[in-house]
């Protein structure tokens, strides 16, 4: 098994209770986990919350941890992809200064190449939002930051896999069985 | 919590509702679930529920302990030796808190616990109230499953939830925590037991696949070994492992919680693994060719190095919890599920078989423990007294039927080791976790859940201490539980350890201890202690045929060491015998 350090998106559907975050991120936090990124919404199915973490570890670590998230009650299943099993991205505000849009052409220029779009104008600031790879979001806030950027947020990683979950399968088998 | 996540059984299809205030509906809950006796100790946010328990006190028992951790640790005595969920009560802030040590035990020791805390006012949660403190946050990770209750509606979900949760699959405890206007406010109540929880898989299906390749494996197997853990225990299969074992010949040993599964006489059962076990299972698990571990979790304590574990050998594990796959140690064959229904699958694949050459390696082994360890322990021929002995004239007063509930340090090692076990669930300890203090309040609820069983706890004079208050306890209620403190005036384990490896500097290990005698009888417990060898076997005898409590301090060898020892980092073939 690799035991390399590498990224994992660990992808994990739950009930949607409270307390449940917790109990999810004590399991990194105890082995003394770093968690890069989480984000958590509905998910395909109604009533059912999704995770999406990503965590810098080995495979085997994965494996055991991914277990463990099984483990808890309010867990229906949780899997472990690299970045080549999941198509993911992240997405990205920038408020900046209104004006900066008129001084500075080239700040149009950057909007357009980067695929950035505008959310909002106003008198004093304007938000552009970015999806996109990380680097591609980096790429343009290294660039505004020339500029000066009011506030700048990102989001963690939301992912979806090529290969198929089968959550409904659990829980059409737990329907089935009681 | 949706009731589409829980699958609830309609207990009585005719049963109405009746219009009840949350802390009435808690008491009804509990005597729905067969609760006669729980454990636990007042305070403001709890009080509702102590007025219903008053109302309700010939129908259920309610044990004031001395401290919230001996409420938690009785409860587990009780579900130790019952196979029953224990059940212990604390109000919100300290007395939640002190409950967690003993919910930490029961997690990292699979005991069943149901533990239903108050909480200040929902309107107050937050807001740095009196006595408030975020028990579920705290209890989380030490939890199979907690959730805080703020309306009385939700009050029979979460507490049939709750005892599902506990005593299914791997069993676990749970907290329940309910704020104090949801145990006053009135509403309809109705109890439906849970049946299941949809994300929650308790027993994972017995692979047939993988039970016929681990039978194959065993057949072929010239040098095969069992080691089996408390699974065995809590899954109800001690039958099925003594035929599994008698019908493939298999020298079996035992993790600390597995034993009493199978009886210490059995000629088959070679003894304790682990840090502390016997000679001979720990070098021979790096020279078995199959390695069958059954309802056990590969502790550090039993493995040792991890790196020299049985490299060898080929390794089956029988285990319910998914996550203890591979975990630890690599396995060649993983058979999921239930022990009972396991072992009954494999039973009829096994050929009848017997290993004598093999078997005859452990006996062998055995008379070199016996002449370098066991014999100077049983029969010392030195004139301090040995814990090994006082084990032993338990063994004889007894006859090896009692349940010996141990704390945690020499003692305990010494009595796992030395004591007979005839019955299953006798040997109630506190072994994951190590917690000092257990043994006492376990005890408790141990004699409770089984009156007609000897319970006799064994304890170390640090551990003692860590729970004395509990001998109110026993006096309060007249549990005739039988405490015998082993005194030798250190932290033994400890001291032990610092002088074998750090130079025998005794940093704070030595104990100046009180007349313990003088304590047992300010709670009017009948108490001896014995000093002389002569006075043992006499004072052991008076002990378990006294109808009452009674404690007996044994004052032993200050400086005695346990061994056989795997030190730590060690691998098991490393064992020393001296």
């Amino acid at each position: 098994m690799n035991q390399d350090i590498q990224s994992f998106t660990i992808s994990i559907y739950t009930e949607n209770n409270i307390g449940l975050l917790n109990r999810i991120s004590a399991i990194f936090q105890r082995r003394h986990i770093n968690i890069e990124s989480l984000t958590t919404s509905q998910s395909e199915i109604d009533g059912v919350n999704r995770f999406v973490i990503v965590v810098n570890i080995c495979e085997e670590q994965a494996i055991k941890i991914v277990k463990q998230i099984e483990k808890q009650v309010e867990t229906i299943r949780a899997f472990y992809h690299t970045e080549d099993d999941t198509i993911f991205t992240e997405s990205s505000m920038f408020k900046i200064k209104s004006e900066l849009l008129f001084d500075e052409p080239q700040i149009q220029n950057l909007i357009k190449e980067s695929y950035a779009r505008i959310v909002t104008v106003n008198k004093e600031f304007f938000v552009l939002e970015k999806s996109g790879r990380r680097n591609e979001i980096e790429a343009l806030r290294k660039e505004l930051t020339k500029f000066g950027i009011m506030q700048f947020v990102r989001s963690g990683r939301i992912a979806v896999t090529k290969d198929e979950m089968k959550v409904t399968e659990v829980l059409h088998a737990f329907n089935n069985k009681y | 919590m949706k009731d589409t996540q829980t699958i609830k059984k309609q207990a009585n299809n005719t049963q109405k509702t009746m219009r009840i205030s949350g802390s009435e509906a808690i008491i009804h809950c509990l005597l729905a679930e067969g609760v006669d006796i729980l454990y636990g100790y007042p305070g403001g946010a709890i009080m509702p529920v102590y007025d219903e328990l008053y109302k309700f006190r010939d129908k259920i028992h309610h044990v004031l302990t001395r401290h919230e951790q001996g409420a938690a640790h009785a409860a587990q005595g009780y579900a130790r030796i019952s196979g029953k969920v224990g059940v212990a009560m604390a109000t919100s802030g300290p007395g939640a808190t002190n409950l967690i040590t003993g919910i930490a035990d029961a997690q990292i020791d699979s005991t069943p616990l149901v533990c239903i805390t108050g909480q200040v006012a929902s309107h107050l949660l937050g807001s740095d109230a009196f006595q408030e403190t975020d028990i579920v946050g705290i209890s989380t990770p030490v939890t199979k499953w907690n959730c805080q209750v703020t309306k009385a509606s939700q009050i029979p979900e979460a507490i049939a939830k709750a005892f599902y949760i506990a005593k299914s699959g791997r069993p676990g405890p749970v907290l329940v925590d309910i704020t104090k206007d949801a145990q006053l406010e009135e509403f309809d109540f109705k109890y439906e037991k849970c049946t299941g929880v949809r994300s929650y898989n308790p027993i994972p299906d017995t692979d047939t696949e993988a039970v016929k390749e681990a039978a194959k494996l065993i057949n072929a197997a010239k040098k095969p070994m069992i080691v089996w853990g408390q699974g065995v225990i809590l899954g109800k299969a001690e039958a099925e492992l003594k035929a599994v074992i008698e019908k493939a010949g298999i020298p079996s040993a035992w993790t600390i919680l597995g034993a009493s599964a199978v009886p210490t006489s059995h000629p088959l059962n070679v003894g304790m693994v682990g840090m502390h076990g016997n000679y001979a299972p720990n070098v021979l698990t790096n020279q078995c060719d199959v390695l069958i571990a059954i309802g056990m979790r590969f502790d550090d304590r039993v493995t040792g190095s991890l790196n020299t574990y049985a490299k060898q050998a080929k390794v089956i594990h029988f285990e319910i919890d998914p996550a203890e796959i591979d975990k630890n140690v690599k396995t060649e064959i993983a058979v999921l599920g239930n022990s009972k229904d396991s072992l009954s699958q494999l039973l009829p694949l096994l050929e009848t078989n017997s290993h004598d050459a093999w078997l005859q390696e452990f006996k062998d082994l055995y008379a070199i423990e016996f002449e370098k360890v066991i014999k100077e322990d049983l029969t010392p021929s030195k004139e301090g007294l040995t814990m090994g002995e006082v084990i032993k004239q338990i063994n004889i007063e007894t006859k090896g039927n009692a349940a010996i509930v141990s704390d945690v340090g020499q003692h305990q090692m010494i009595a796992c080791r030395y004591a007979d076990f005839n019955i299953s669930k006798s040997n109630i300890t506190s072994g994951g976790l190590g917690t000092m203090g257990f043994a006492l309040p376990a005890a408790i609820g141990a004699k409770m859940a089984a009156p007609e069983r000897e319970v006799v706890a064994i304890i170390g004079d640090g551990g003692f201490q860590m729970n004395i208050q509990e001998l109110g306890t026993i006096f309060q209620q007249k549990t005739p539980v039988k405490i015998v403190v082993l005194n030798n005036e250190f932290l033994g384990m400890v001291r032990q350890w610092q002088q074998l490896f750090f130079d025998k500097r005794y940093a704070s290990t030595e104990m100046t201890n009180p007349n313990f005698v003088a304590i047992a009888e300010g709670y009017y417990i009948k108490a001896r202690k014995v000093v002389k060898r002569e006075e043992l076997a006499d004072a052991v005898k008076e002990m378990i045929e006294s109808k009452e409590s009674y404690f007996l301090e044994v004052c032993v060898e200050k400086e005695g060491n346990v061994f056989p020892m795997i030190p730590t980092g060690a691998s098991v073939s490393e064992v020393r015998l001296c």
